[in-house]
């Protein structure tokens, strides 16, 4: 093949890509378009793609009627607080049965991975009424241990896939001189592990930032996050358009940015490792 | 190698994570499992007798449970159609050399982050709405009479809307699997005169098969319980045309608040998903070593 074919192909496959990926693309490009225009604009048609008067307003009045940042704050200290609290049981396991296996491990892992199919609606009733009995509806604490829970087998096994990967001659060398395990852990393990455990924060963050199974059942007003947030949007402020979107796009940025960062890890910690 | 005390290190790091899977999964499931055979009205507490399989036949007997069933099916299943063949050729695609293959890569991935109740409000209001949507101007643009989506077609456009978002998910995974495809293998089969789609065919297929079998399985467990876009969508109507049976469970509970017999239909769906689970972990099993 010629140098001027291969580059005809090239444009040809870039041009298709392009238009894929537009189209893909497009809903959430016209979410944000649609935020930047007044009330009018949103719903005019024949549609106006990019030629209408930009505006910020929108995104004034979503921010002074609503308690955005209560919802957002709810959504960060949620997520990344389930995620930590799981990290911490998390860590050690995926150590343990990386670096000592026994021949339960298999089965453990399994096992683990089993509890990630139960479909949360087989365990909505009796969760809901604990909850309710214990005060932990509407909870930030409640949601805490919940999204912790459902995410505890994706972290115990995002992690075993990348402490495996650690090399385990240097882990023999470090207890032939008599290292003990808290040493072998901060001096050698932290510093080979700290890229698999941020992929795995950033992975479950993200998880439990769009979860909307638990936040929906188990929110009202107070503790609600931004997906019930957005859910609740409906109701009185559906019909306008431009506002929907100055909210939507609010609380889709910053996971999205975060998930562009994270497509690598995606695909290994949703595949459980089977996919690399 | 690894001494008793090592050992007895493991066992102690291992147990948090094991005791609070088995906590989370055993008593909120014995729960359910009880609640089932019990006769429990959140509204009129009277007693929670013995019923015995009533809630189970209740359940199973509701006309709205073999409707769930088949939409729960028609929902996973068309969006697995849509998520994969879409997902081989936007993977075959992003695997050529491109110009800014990264932003193509960015804006093709970028739906799977978007939070399912955003999703849902945006395909809903600005797209499938029957006189202010998108696809109404299309449709008048078209000369063709503007459809109301959810509530004429609402399981396929649920179809339309979660697959958008799962469809960057399976591109991702199989675009992964593509190239780490051998390009020595391919570049053989050239040379002996294979054509580009039996190459496909004999080559880059049977490579993806795995991969493939991944995006099903994990997909369909998180389709099973698709609910949010549900939710905000249609709330499962017009009547039940698109109750799934993770919607029909939770408005039996939380809706009608009958313990019982969401119970019994939360039973029903943690077998339908064990039997899809048992899949899986075959899959995953093989290839894990220890």
């Amino acid at each position: 093949m010629t140098n001027a074919m291969h580059g005809r192909h090239k444009l040809a496959f870039t041009v298709l890509a392009w238009i894929v990926a537009v189209l893909v693309f497009f809903p959430i490009l016209w979410t944000v378009l649609t935020s930047f225009k007044t009330e009018g604009a949103a719903v005019a048609i024949p549609p106006k793609f990019l030629f209408f008067d930009w505006t910020t307003e929108n995104y004034a009045e979503v921010w002074q009627r609503t308690d955005y940042l209560r919802h957002f704050g709810n959504s960060v200290l949620i997520s990344l607080g389930s995620c930590l609290i799981g990290l911490c049981a998390a860590i050690p396991a995926a150590w343990a049965m990386a670096f000592s296996p026994t021949r339960h491990t298999r089965f453990v892992l399994l096992w683990m991975l089993s509890t990630k199919m139960l479909p949360a609606v087989g365990v909505l009733v009796p969760i809901y009424l604990l909850f309710k009995r214990s005060g932990l509806l509407d909870s930030r604490t409640g949601l805490v241990l919940v999204l912790m829970l459902s995410n505890l087998p994706i972290m115990v096994w995002m992690l075993f896939t990348y402490f495996k990967e650690i090399p385990r001659d240097i882990l023999e060398a470090a207890r032939m001189d008599g290292a003990t395990p808290g040493r072998e852990l901060l001096h050698i393990l932290a510093p080979m592990a700290l890229p698999g455990i941020a992929s795995t924060l950033l992975l479950n963050v993200i998880l439990a930032w769009n979860e909307s199974f638990w936040t929906l059942n188990l929110t009202a007003a107070d503790t609600a996050l931004l997906t019930a947030f957005i859910a609740a949007f409906l109701a009185p402020e559906g019909l306008f358009y431009a506002k929907l979107s100055a909210a939507s796009t609010l609380a889709i940025a910053p996971i999205v940015v975060l998930g562009w960062l994270s497509q690598r890890q995606l695909v290994r910690g949703l595949t459980f490792g089977a996919v690399k | 190698m690894a001494s008793i005390r090592n050992r007895a290190t493991a066992q102690l790091a291992l147990s948090p994570a094991v005791i609070l899977l088995l906590v989370w999964m055993a008593i909120p499931l014995a729960m359910t499992l009880w609640y089932s055979f019990h006769d429990y009205q959140l509204l009129m507490p009277r007693g929670n007798a013995f019923v015995g399989f009533e809630n189970y036949v209740y359940f199973l007997t509701d006309p709205a449970f073999l409707q769930s069933i088949g939409n729960t099916f028609v929902l996973v299943g068309s969006v697995l159609v849509i998520t994969v063949a879409g997902g081989i050729g936007l993977a075959l695609l992003l695997d050529q050399p491109l110009y800014g293959q990264g932003i193509v890569r960015v804006l093709i991935v970028s739906p799977f982050f978007v939070m399912p109740t955003v999703s849902a409000l945006v395909w809903k209001n600005m797209f499938m709405n029957p006189v202010k949507g998108l696809f109404a101007w299309l449709a008048q643009v078209f000369g063709v009479a503007a459809v109301d989506w959810l509530a004429q077609v609402p399981l396929l456009s649920l179809t339309l809307i979660v697959a958008w978002g799962w469809l960057p998910f399976a591109t991702l995974i199989l675009l992964t699997s593509l190239q780490s495809l051998d390009t020595e293998q391919k570049e053989a089969a050239a040379m002996d005169g294979a054509g580009a789609v039996a190459r496909f065919v004999h080559i880059t297929l049977p490579h993806l098969a795995r991969a493939v079998t991944v995006v099903i399985l994990i997909q369909t467990i998180f389709l099973l319980s698709l609910f949010a876009e549900i939710f905000v969508t249609t709330n499962g109507g017009p009547g039940t045309q698109s109750t799934n049976l993770a919607y029909l469970v939770y408005s039996q509970a939380l809706l009608r608040f009958d313990v019982g017999s969401a119970s019994a239909g939360g039973v029903v769906a943690v077998i339908l998903a064990n039997i899809l689970a048992i899949f899986l972990m075959r899959l995953v099993g093989r290839n894990l070593e220890v």
